[in-house]
């Protein structure tokens, strides 16, 4: 901007700074007014892209079987096992009261199981157990035998040693109204689970499940925003009242975080913007960044009136020599965070506009608001005496004086630290999303460890055609290839069609255990199969594992304690094992964790192209404005290699990351490069007036070491109260971004300075 | 079949004047001495829909089952069916499958009664053996479609209580609206809504309420032909399931009246003669 222009704008702010006010707050107001229609998702399947392979090939099996969310019951008595008249009674009392769940489309238990036996020449279907009260002792011996050696039961509905019992409802709740309908449904399950508790103390009940999930994510994202979004505040205040020394200097930060992130979410809201965990987080990051770029504006002020400077005249200054610096932050940082939309999880591009939008508001209200305040508050300030040695004067002086050590004393751990990146390994789970302070991660625990495993990977098993899921050769294949999952290390149990064809050969040769086989003849296994259904009670029915037209069947793979990494190499040594034995069989495994164990792989891809445009916009930027190729392409250094040196870090104390390290990189190299804008603009001013490097780098230390230093602490502060957050997303890119922040603050100061005086040695 | 109620044989000669009445003051008529109630008012159209059923004597019929899932794939069916009318018992009903090809020839078997629990057989050719169907509902999925066996079968007028709620548009013609809950609480509906035209008391539209009352199917029916001058019979009826978004499509052909089936044809030996 022409200079002339701009101080004649600073007087007129500075002249109608109560106009100015008030014109900020009407703005503010209008926008804030919105944030009422903010909402919070419990849909988790809102972190896939609607272009996500994984996500279409589960949407597919999901319509040719049967779409369904599920809830996982657990009942464990305390003493013995389930086999009592009481606890049988419970989950027969449960299964009833689950049919009568909102949207419940199934209920299975060990109770409703569809026992089938032959009597003559009947075939008897009916659930294992009917009026568990009425059950004499040698009745529940005979269920227990039965259940104990079932197949289809034991590892899912049964735990192997007998002491914990699983009832599994399906959902499907209307995709119109889904938010409303799993709230309404989550409330029935728990008032079940109470009633449940309460009638029977002397049984433990733990529930999980991806319906029960949902709420966790929406209780996530809630205690994120509301629980966080506080302390964060309260936080960068004290922080910059501390560096500031001045209330009104701080006081000003407040009303700034106020209009900023008001008017952010404000617009997020009149967007009607639903916000999940991973995007919970806008605005903090909003505040962060808010007090970093008014913390220069602020400071300048501060120091000029030390300096003797008039109040005006001060706020003047101060505004003239940082309004391009702070609108080259700030346009740096918008880059970084639209860079977001990049991102194959659509939560990630809310998270990035209303950043950038954020931060976009930030810069308006610093040029406007924040001089009018400045001029308007009482500050008071000691002046300082002239010549009066700071810390970063003192800084500076070591750096230039000790620049060779430096140079080589940063490089050798940087390097180190690099190597660290080799041992991330990439993971995600959705149930280890959340911590231990969530019942929903709590019992998910339990239950794997006493009853089953949550993950799974689902095969839609197609035969030769029409009808043919009772071809011998495909039934004696399906039965193959779930034996061989069977055999797996990481797989608990395998739910397969082939199970229920053995059964039924068995009860038409009345109950001989020799005919637990596969029958031979397709005809009559098609007819015992018809015999089968049509006995089959209200929602038992088997439309949820074979497709309509009889063509294929589904087979479901349940594991447990397992990474997505292991889940693909699984995933893999099947599809390697059909197609050597069964290659008609040959198809990819689906699923949610399927989905999941691909989702950071999925972003990271998606995200380094953003990330790379990101990185070519923001560097031809910084040589545009330094008007160097070298300066420009210099002061990428001590940006690039911090969020490697975090990664790094991370690799050695950590080693896990999901999904947020796809975006860590980009989000992190938008904020730390105002630090090397700052640093260089005043570097380059000392060195185009002539004068040597070591000058320059006295210079900037001198005069935005301090600022650099307060914003550092401030948003590094920010981030790492992400901390503590239970949602894994958001810690796991809270704590990263926050060491990349205070990388790149070393690195500004130890490495760039060095830097610059061992290569910039030409007049300029 | 075809889910005309049958009337049964037992109920009261006065009940035929009550309903005609009924019928005629159909909420329209504020000036009848005493109204009647909404259950006796339900009950009458139910008897009336049955009475006009009443002597059809046998049937025989081609259905076609058409499944479609949420996916938009199709399968189909092909099935015979027969049926007999019984006097003071539920008819006997014959369904013989013909598609797929490897249910070919199998036959289910049912005798109906008016309150108690159906008799149900199936007839297996590749065992050739027939087996009892033992289970004590038939509330389950009928061969993978959207209809259950108590959604196709013949409906007792005992088998509900009634409930007239009121009458509307439906189509060209006007329609009352009959409330029915099972009286079997094995049953998987907790109550249906029947839209039942004024003039001939077809039935048009049936939603059904699973057992939390949430509306779960809606069969709609279409195509309607008279047969020797009295009976209505559709030629279409679309389930469609409203949870799983699956639904099934019926279509009845070549029906045909007063054919020369007798009792012996709906017994367990003529089963194994069904080709």
């Amino acid at each position: 901007m022409n200079p002339a222009l701009l101080d004649r704008y600073i007087a007129a702010v500075l002249r109608y700074r109560w106009l100015v006010v008030a014109a900020a707050t009407l703005v503010m107001l209008a926008m804030a007014a919105g944030g009422r229609f903010i909402t919070v998702s419990n849909d988790h399947r809102i972190l896939f892209g609607e272009d996500n392979p994984q996500l279409a090939a589960y949407d597919a099996l999901e319509d040719t079987y049967t779409s369904s969310n599920t809830a996982l019951i657990a009942v464990s008595p305390r003493q013995g096992n389930v086999f009592t008249r009481e606890t049988l009674g419970v989950i027969e009392r449960m299964t009833e009261e689950a049919w009568q769940a909102p949207y419940s489309s199934r209920v299975d238990s060990l109770t409703n199981y569809s026992h089938s036996e032959a009597l003559g020449d009947d075939l008897i279907v009916g659930p294992l157990v009917e009026d568990a009260a009425s059950l004499s002792d040698a009745d529940l011996d005979r269920i227990e035998e039965i259940a104990n050696d079932s197949i289809e039961l034991v590892g899912r509905m049964l735990a192997e040693d007998g002491r914990v019992a699983g009832l599994a409802i399906n959902f499907i709740p209307p995709r119109e109204t889904h938010d409303a309908s799993v709230v309404e449904l989550n409330a029935y399950l728990d008032e079940m689970m109470a009633r449940a508790r309460a009638e029977s103390p002397e049984i433990d009940f733990h529930i999980t499940g991806d319906i029960v999930m949902q709420r966790a994510f929406a209780q996530a994202t809630q205690d994120d925003l509301e629980r966080l979004t506080p302390i964060v505040f309260f936080l960068i205040v004290a922080v910059a009242y501390l560096i500031l020394r001045s209330i009104s200097g701080a006081l000003s930060m407040v009303v700034m975080i106020l209009f900023s992130v008001g008017t952010a979410m404000g617009l997020a809201g009149w967007n009607q913007t639903v916000f999940s965990p991973v995007n919970a987080g806008v605005p903090i990051i909003v505040m962060a960044i808010t007090v970093a770029q008014s913390v220069h504006i602020t400071t300048m002020t501060l120091t000029a009136m030390r300096r003797g400077l008039d109040r005006m005249e001060a706020v003047a200054e101060s505004v003239r020599v940082n309004a391009f610096p702070v609108f080259l932050a700030s346009l740096t940082t918008v880059i970084g965070f639209l860079s977001l939309n990049a991102s194959d999880s659509p939560p990630f591009h809310t998270l990035g506009n209303y950043v950038a939008f954020g931060v976009a508001c930030t810069f308006v209200y610093s040029m406007s608001l924040l001089p009018a305040l400045l001029s308007i508050l009482p500050l008071r300030v000691k002046p300082s005496y002239a010549g009066e040695v700071t810390f970063f004067d003192r800084f500076g002086e070591f750096v230039v004086a000790r620049r060779k050590p430096l140079l080589w004393l940063t490089t050798i751990p940087t390097l180190l630290l690099l190597a660290g990146i080799f041992r991330i390994e990439l993971n995600d789970s959705l149930p280890n999303y959340f911590d231990e302070r969530y019942e929903f991660r709590r019992d998910s625990d339990y239950i794997i460890e006493n009853l089953t495993g949550l993950e799974s990977q689902e095969y839609s098993l197609a035969s030769p055609g029409e009808g043919g899921i009772t071809n011998p050769e495909y039934l004696r294949q399906i039965d193959a290839f779930a034996e061989w999952c069977r055999s797996q290390p990481e797989v608990t149990y395998v739910r397969v069609f082939s199970d229920t064809m053995k059964r039924l050969n068995k009860n038409m040769h009345e109950d001989d255990p020799a005919y637990y086989r596969l029958p031979e003849d397709q005809a009559l296994a098609t007819q015992y199969l018809l015999l089968y259904e049509l006995s089959l009670p209200f929602g038992m029915d088997l439309n949820d594992r074979i497709d309509i037209s009889k063509s294929s069947t589904r087979m479901s793979v349940v594991m447990r304690d397992i990474t997505s990494n292991e889940q693909q190499l699984l995933a893999e040594r099947a599809r390697g094992w059909l197609a050597e034995n069964a290659p008609g069989l040959t198809t990819e495994a689906t699923g949610l964790s399927v989905i999941v164990s691909h989702i950071t792989e999925r972003n990271i891809k998606s995200m380094l192209r953003g990330t790379v445009i990101a990185m070519a916009l923001i560097s031809l930027v910084l040589v545009v404005v330094f008007k160097s190729l070298r300066f420009g392409l210099l002061s990428l250094i001590p940006n690039f290699i911090p969020a490697g040196m975090s990664f790094g870090l991370w690799g050695y104390l950590v080693g896990r990351v999901g999904i947020a390290a796809s975006v860590v990189t980009v989000v992190a190299f938008g904020i730390i490069v105002d630090d090397t804008i700052h640093f260089l603009t005043k570097y380059l001013k000392i060195r185009r007036e002539g004068r040597s490097a070591a000058d320059a780098v006295r210079y900037a230390f001198s005069t935005v070491g301090k600022a650099l230093g307060t914003t550092t602490a401030v948003l590094s502060a920010g981030f790492l109260v992400f901390a503590a957050s239970g949602f894994e997303v958001s810690w796991a890119l809270g704590i990263l971004v926050a060491m990349t922040i205070m990388f790149a603050f070393l690195a500004d100061f130890l490495l760039l300075p060095p830097l610059l005086m061992a290569f910039d040695r030409r007049k300029l | 079949m075809n889910r005309e109620p049958s009337r049964a044989r037992t109920f009261h000669a006065s009940a035929r004047i009550n309903l005609m009445l009924a019928l005629a003051g159909l909420v329209s008529s504020p000036a009848l001495a005493q109204d009647p109630s909404p259950e006796e008012i339900g009950l009458a159209i139910a008897y009336e829909a049955a009475a006009r059923n009443d002597g059809f004597g046998n049937f025989t019929a081609n259905l076609t089952m058409v499944l479609r899932n949420r996916q938009g794939q199709e399968s189909r069916r092909q099935i015979r069916f027969k049926v007999l009318e019984v006097e003071d018992d539920g008819d006997k009903s014959l369904f013989v499958f013909d598609q797929p090809r490897d249910v070919q020839g199998t036959a289910l078997l049912t005798h109906g009664h008016l309150t108690a629990q159906d008799d149900q057989w199936l007839y297996l050719p590749a065992l050739k053996r027939v087996k009892r169907i033992s289970s004590s509902t038939r509330t389950g999925s009928f061969m993978g479609s959207e209809f259950s066996y108590e959604d196709m079968s013949n409906p007792e007028v005992e088998k509900y209580t009634y409930r007239y709620l009121r009458e509307e548009p439906c189509g060209d013609l006007i329609c009352t609206v009959n409330e029915q809950v099972p009286v079997d609480t094995k049953s998987s509906y907790s109550r249906q809504l029947v839209w039942q035209d004024k003039e001939h008391l077809r039935t048009w539209l049936v939603h059904y309420y699973d057992r939390k009352n949430s509306h779960l199917k809606t069969l709609v029916f279409a195509g309607y032909r008279q047969y020797l001058d009295r009976y209505w019979r559709a030629g279409e009826m679309t389930m469609e399931n409203h949870l799983t978004g699956k639904s099934t499509v019926l279509n009845w052909t070549d029906l045909e009246f007063g054919t020369d089936l007798g009792d012996g044809d709906f017994s367990q030996a003529a089963l194994r003669r069904v080709r």
